[in-house]
């Protein structure tokens, strides 16, 4: 009975473990969101592109005989500047354009990014090498393999790094002016195109880190850019669109959740969780686990 | 309006021979089909203080965001500092010495006003320790803004947050102060305080042009003033001129 009581202890550690760190690359899919909705109030349904570009690109740049530590930055920068041609040939043009028009170019866009991979890469599935190896590490009750240590380390540094750029940065307030009040940022001297240009690149650049992040771990094809991108959704949602560490943290328990749910009820409803999350917040709690309070006097 | 005022020349403060700061010649700007602006032709000197009255609608508000490259002029030009900057985008106006304190406030409501003071310095290539004290400078000009200087702008009051934009539009540096409506819905005490503010900064030498739906407390620091009527200058005089005229002083004045 005991030792029952410790296998299931045990079995719950490793589920939290492994939600958290799936749960870390569904929170830098959420943060990249919430950085172009806090700019420019669009979701940017292309967001799960990015991921999927992202590892594609290094599993392309791989094969071309690139060394590997190169191919992940290499596969980074393409990203971006994909990010940035999003904003400067698709959202630019069409300023002036409502949000829910803006929101459907983005749409507009993953289908097209999605057609470009299948393009390339065909309709195969592609497995990563892992950052360094597949030797299982132990720790404690669960056992992870170094590639989840990777994930969580890079998210930590990507999400306080973010964080210090918004609240410290004068580059990362102008931004948040830029959301706030785009008229009153071009008077104080802000470029506001130059803003969101730069909060696209981001975005795009968070994106691929997520992508070359998981890739080892669940592999990749030319559509796994979907899921991650309506997992990331989620998480946006679930911890408030708008806030960044809300939608970090809106990821982990994601992952968290999915995990648990995979673990101790069925695997089948994994890919459920995220929709039973953002219909339940969508209808209990609109503004999110962490949304924020409107502060604006009239 | 039958009435002809002489255009009178510059105030005292500024030497008939001296260039304009802002020499705006036909200008005229839509929104959509809807023209707001029909005919402006108006000067700024170095040192002024002018103001801008007129009736809601009068098209004063377009009018500065036309000259601060918000909304853009169908014809016409705009000379600041000799330099032709018509229709060029707003950030770059501002980078170039003119600073618009909105219609409205619009301060950064999610943002500190430590931080909504940082972003006036935007445009501003000053070292950072130039910028703090000017900040402090701001400071000593109201007070509560230091108080508060943590604290969300979006809560504070609407006087607090009307100091705020005009810190925030000082902060720019500017060689000419754009003032949108800074009485908007304040109390006639604070009215009065930030016209007080206004004055004094003129006096320390900042050009200043003011839109005002309070004619009266305008023309009373302003040295000369423009009327505008349906998107045209209807006339302008010297602040004590129209003040005294009584055609003005029905329309605008309450008399």
């Amino acid at each position: 009975m005991l030792s029952e009581v410790k296998l299931m202890f045990d079995q719950i550690i490793q589920f939290l473990a492994t939600g958290l760190s799936i749960g870390s690359t569904y929170a830098l899919v959420g943060l990249g969101f919430a950085i172009i909705y806090n700019a420019s109030g669009v979701v940017n349904f292309a967001q799960g592109e990015f991921v999927m570009l992202g590892a594609m690109s290094v599993v392309g740049l791989l094969g071309a005989g690139v060394p590997y530590p190169l191919a992940l930055l290499v596969a980074i920068a393409i990203v971006t500047l994909v990010g940035f041609s999003l904003n400067k040939f698709a959202i630019e043009p069409a300023r002036g354009a409502s949000v829910v028009a803006t929101i459907i170019i983005t749409i507009g866009a993953s289908i097209l990014l999605r057609g470009a991979a299948l393009l390339i890469w065909g309709k195969d599935i592609f497995s990563m090498p892992a950052f360094t190896g597949d030797e299982p590490i132990q720790i404690g009750a669960a056992t992870l393999v170094p590639q989840n240590l990777w994930i969580m380390g890079i998210t930590v540094i990507l999400v306080l790094g973010v964080r210090y750029f918004f609240d410290k940065t004068l580059i990362g307030k102008a931004i948040l002016a830029c959301s706030c009040n785009k008229t009153a940022a071009g008077l104080v001297g802000i470029n506001v195109k130059l803003m969101l240009l730069t909060s696209y690149g981001l975005s795009a650049a968070i994106g691929a880190v997520a992508g070359l992040l998981i890739a080892p771990i669940a592999f990749t094809s030319f559509d796994a850019g979907t899921m991650l991108g309506l997992k990331g959704f989620a998480a946006a949602i679930l911890g408030g669109m708008g806030s960044s560490m809300g939608a970090v943290a809106g990821g982990l328990v994601l992952g968290v959740l999915e995990s648990l749910g995979a673990g101790l009820i069925s695997s089948g409803y994994k890919d459920a969780i995220a929709f039973v999350i953002i219909l339940a917040v969508l209808f209990f709690k609109p503004s999110g686990l962490f949304g924020f309070k409107s502060v604006d006097r009239v | 309006m039958s009435i002809q005022l002489q255009q009178t020349a510059p105030s005292s403060q500024s030497k008939a021979t001296t260039d304009p700061t802002l020499k705006v010649e036909g200008l005229a700007s839509h929104y959509g089909p809807v023209q707001a602006i029909v005919d402006i032709s108006l000067e700024v000197y170095p040192g002024e203080l002018v103001t801008i009255v007129g009736a809601n609608g009068a098209g004063k508000t377009t009018l500065l965001h036309t000259l601060s490259g918000v909304q853009r002029a169908s014809t016409g030009s705009v000379m600041f500092e000799g330099e032709d900057i018509t229709n060029r985008p707003a950030h770059r106006i501002t980078a170039g010495g003119i600073c618009h304190s909105p219609e409205g406030r619009q301060v950064f409501a999610p943002l500190s006003i430590e931080d909504n003071l940082q972003l006036g310095a935007f445009a501003r290539k000053d070292d950072k320790t130039v910028i703090e004290a000017e900040i402090e400078n701001i400071y000593s000009l109201f007070p509560v803004l230091k108080e508060k200087r943590l604290q969300a702008a979006g809560n504070l009051s609407g006087g607090q947050q009307q100091m705020l934009a005009i810190g925030r539009a000082m902060m720019g540096k500017p060689r000419l102060l754009l003032l949108d409506e800074p009485s908007m819905g304040l109390s006639p005490l604070l009215v009065g305080e930030i016209f007080d503010v206004i004055q004094d900064l003129n006096n320390q030498g900042v050009t200043i042009l003011l839109v005002e739906q309070n004619a009266r407390a305008a023309l009373k620091i302003a040295d000369r003033g423009y009327v505008l009527e349906s998107g045209r200058v209807a006339f302008s005089a010297s602040a004590e001129a129209l003040l005294n005229d009584e055609s003005v002083q029905k329309a605008y004045l309450g008399h």
